[in-house]
């Protein structure tokens, strides 16, 4: 397997990492340790792992409330954000912000909303800023399949493609707007369509496929990049295996049924990436991440809790 | 000489001189690079400045407002335009939900320096959608500066600091005080948030008027000095935060205040000012507390019901006559329209 070992090895990496934070934070969930509404992306992980492969650190992205995975891919600190579920002092927002406000300035994950679809214009108004002060950076929105009934997607497309911003749209499609399915709410379920139709181009990505999402907006980003398109966009189709919120699982309350998992569950991305590496190698990532993650959660557990003055800092400036 | 400006072209000169300052100044809405300009705050920028920077948008009053977000995260100050403030109702969740928390949620991490201009309609027929005041909808959540300025000194002041700002500010206009003349230093100035203006002193009764309230109270106080009562009038200019020192020790000497909102009283700015009163004053002596502001009805279109609608100098006086009197006894100075009433000529 040689070189392309070498090739998979930072996907295996990314991948294993995430499933494996989201194992443990749901694992530590019933203790009660984490009070802060957690929604899992476990299944969901290539989307976010294929996209940020193909970034580059002073890229930005912004996310949802489902943003564990897209947080760690574009490079957030693990501890940090461990920390922030636990509600500590050390967290990435002091604690004020829990699990759907990850926010890393540096590592450019500018931050999730629990307001479905409204990071979507964020995205594009600093995309906008990014070409106004000729930085060479893009910037991509993740977002899922429940945002695009927002009038703020339209919106976004709409002024995206009027200014031409270096902005990667990423429509996460897992089906469901917590237990509604697309074509419940959807007359006409072509969402690539509606991209095109405000003047994105898009594509549509089947099976969860990790390496033909880095492959596909690997190529869409340098186009990007350079100038020679303005914003694109990716319907990347995919799959939630746990219930929309918490650490469970929810096949047995009547909206969907077990037999939807089974396909995506055969061809697991986790799985699959590490299956293309040599067996010692692979073993080595994944004994590597699992120190990080026990550190992570050492260092949350050990934090204080912020001190009562901090209820009151923040508000604004000074 | 002095240099006298209308409140208008006070607005346009502090944007104007903040945009050659800093480059990061950037301006949209609807409308704020067409022929008209804004009723000339806008006008012509977009030709000095470039449409870069000074640019129409869609009518996507929530879309936008998320793009001026995001602008502001990457380091421009956007300023967004609203030629009514019915319209940010539309932009009420990016607003509320994202511009005021975004700094507290983010533990202190990003800031969103961001100013939306937005303009209560008046006079005549505006009717139900043109005419609303909900500055009462921004000072009831933490995390937004609101302010309000009835001359155009501080109009000029309080954008600059507005648009020099690093959290988001709701800065908010009345059509009739766009008319309004008065002294504008050339040189850019900031008036600070948080602190209240004087502009009568009195001994009798405290009036705050709140924004074109704040001229409509100067004209009640003149009123009322031909009978012999001393109104002091005060300008709230910053309604968050808001300056209770200055009011409350002009209703510690006046034991009358009558607070005048060009909105709705009920749960509005002018009721929070007469609680915030009513929590320090308490005692034996209690002062007299009336709130005044529009009927508790939908703005109508038609002239003389619309009259009835408003608060008046007329109506404001002839409060304040009852309160300082306190016997029964009632008086009103006769019905004259305020100048900018009768000279408007609209459409808009």
């Amino acid at each position: 397997m040689g070189n392309n070992s070498a090739m998979y090895e930072p996907l295996y990496r990314a991948l294993y990492r995430i499933r494996r934070v989201e194992e443990e934070v749901a694992r530590v969930y019933p203790t009660d340790k984490i009070k802060s509404p957690i929604h899992l992306s476990i299944g969901q992980e290539a989307v976010a792992v294929g996209v940020c492969q193909t970034l580059q650190p002073r890229d930005i992205v912004f996310g949802t409330y489902r943003s564990h995975a897209s947080y760690l891919a574009k490079g957030g600190d693990l501890k940090k954000m461990i920390a922030e579920l636990y509600g500590k002092e050390t967290g990435c927002a002091k604690g004020k912000g829990g699990s759907m406000h990850l926010v890393d300035v540096e590592a450019g994950v500018m931050g999730a909303s629990a307001v479905v679809g409204t990071t979507i214009p964020h995205a594009v108004g600093y995309a906008y800023a990014l070409k106004l002060q000729k930085k060479p950076s893009i910037v991509v929105t993740f977002f899922g399949d429940g945002a695009c009934d927002e009038g703020a997607f339209a919106e976004s497309l709409n002024f995206a493609a009027l200014k031409k911003t270096p902005l990667l749209f990423i429509c996460e499609n897992n089906s469901y707007s917590i237990h509604s399915p697309q074509h419940d709410r959807h007359a006409k379920p072509d969402i690539c369509g509606r991209a095109i139709a405000h003047g994105v181009p898009a594509e549509r990505i089947e099976n969860n496929d990790v390496l033909e999402i880095n492959k596909r907006v690997g190529a869409a980003v340098e186009r990007i990049r350079s100038g020679e398109s303005g914003p694109l966009f990716f319907e990347c189709m995919t799959y939630r295996w746990m219930e929309h919120v918490g650490p469970n699982l929810d096949y047995d309350f009547g909206y969907r049924s077990k037999s939807e998992l089974e396909p995506w569950r055969a061809t697991d991305q986790v799985r699959r990436i590490g299956s293309l590496l040599d067996q010692k190698v692979r073993e080595d990532i994944e004994s590597k991440v699992e120190d990080e993650i026990r550190e992570a959660f050492e260092f949350a557990e050990a934090s204080a809790f912020p001190r009562s003055e901090e209820l009151y800092t923040d508000m604004c400036e000074g | 000489m002095e240099r006298v400006l209308t409140y208008a072209e006070a607005l346009l000169e502090a944007t104007e001189q903040e945009m050659e300052r800093d480059p990061s100044v950037i301006l949209f809405g609807i409308g704020v690079d067409d022929f008209k300009g804004t009723w000339g705050t806008t006008k012509d920028l977009h030709l000095k400045f470039g449409r870069d920077r000074v640019f129409d948008t869609p009518l996507a009053e929530d879309g936008m407002t998320g793009v001026a977000i995001g602008a502001a995260l990457a380091g421009l100050r956007p300023i967004h335009v609203h030629i009514r403030m019915d319209f940010v109702l539309l932009a009420m969740n990016q607003i509320i939900n994202i511009a005021a928390k975004s700094r507290y949620m983010y533990g202190g991490s990003v800031s969103v320096p961001l100013v939306v201009r937005s303009v209560i309609g008046r006079s005549w027929g505006q009717g139900a959608q043109h005419s609303q005041g909900l500055h009462s909808y921004f000072t009831h959540v933490p995390g937004l500066k609101v302010v309000a300025p009835s001359t155009p000194y501080d109009a000029k002041g309080a954008l600059t600091a507005s648009i020099r700002d690093n959290d988001p500010v709701m800065f908010i206009e009345h059509r009739l005080i766009h008319f309004q003349k008065g002294h504008v230093p050339q040189a850019p100035y900031t008036v600070p948030f948080g602190k209240a203006r004087i502009l009568a002193a009195g001994s009798d009764v405290t009036l705050v008027g709140i924004s074109y309230m704040a001229v409509e109270c100067l004209r009640a106080q003149h009123f009322l000095s031909e009978v012999g009562i001393h109104a002091e009038v005060i300008d709230p200019v910053c309604l968050a935060p808001l300056d209770m020192e200055t009011i409350l020790a002009s209703v510690a000497k006046t034991r009358r205040l009558i607070v005048v909102d060009t909105a709705w009283t009920s749960c509005g700015m002018s009721g929070e000012i007469i609680a915030r009163v009513a929590e320090h004053l308490q005692g034996s002596d209690r002062p007299r507390l009336q709130r005044m502001g529009y009927e508790p009805v939908t703005c109508p279109t038609t002239k003389n019901l619309e009259d009835l609608f408003y608060p008046n100098p007329q109506k404001i006086a002839a409060a304040a006559y009852s309160m300082v009197h306190d016997n029964g006894s009632s008086w009103a100075p006769k019905h004259v329209d305020s100048p900018e009433v009768v000279q408007f000529r609209g459409p808009f």
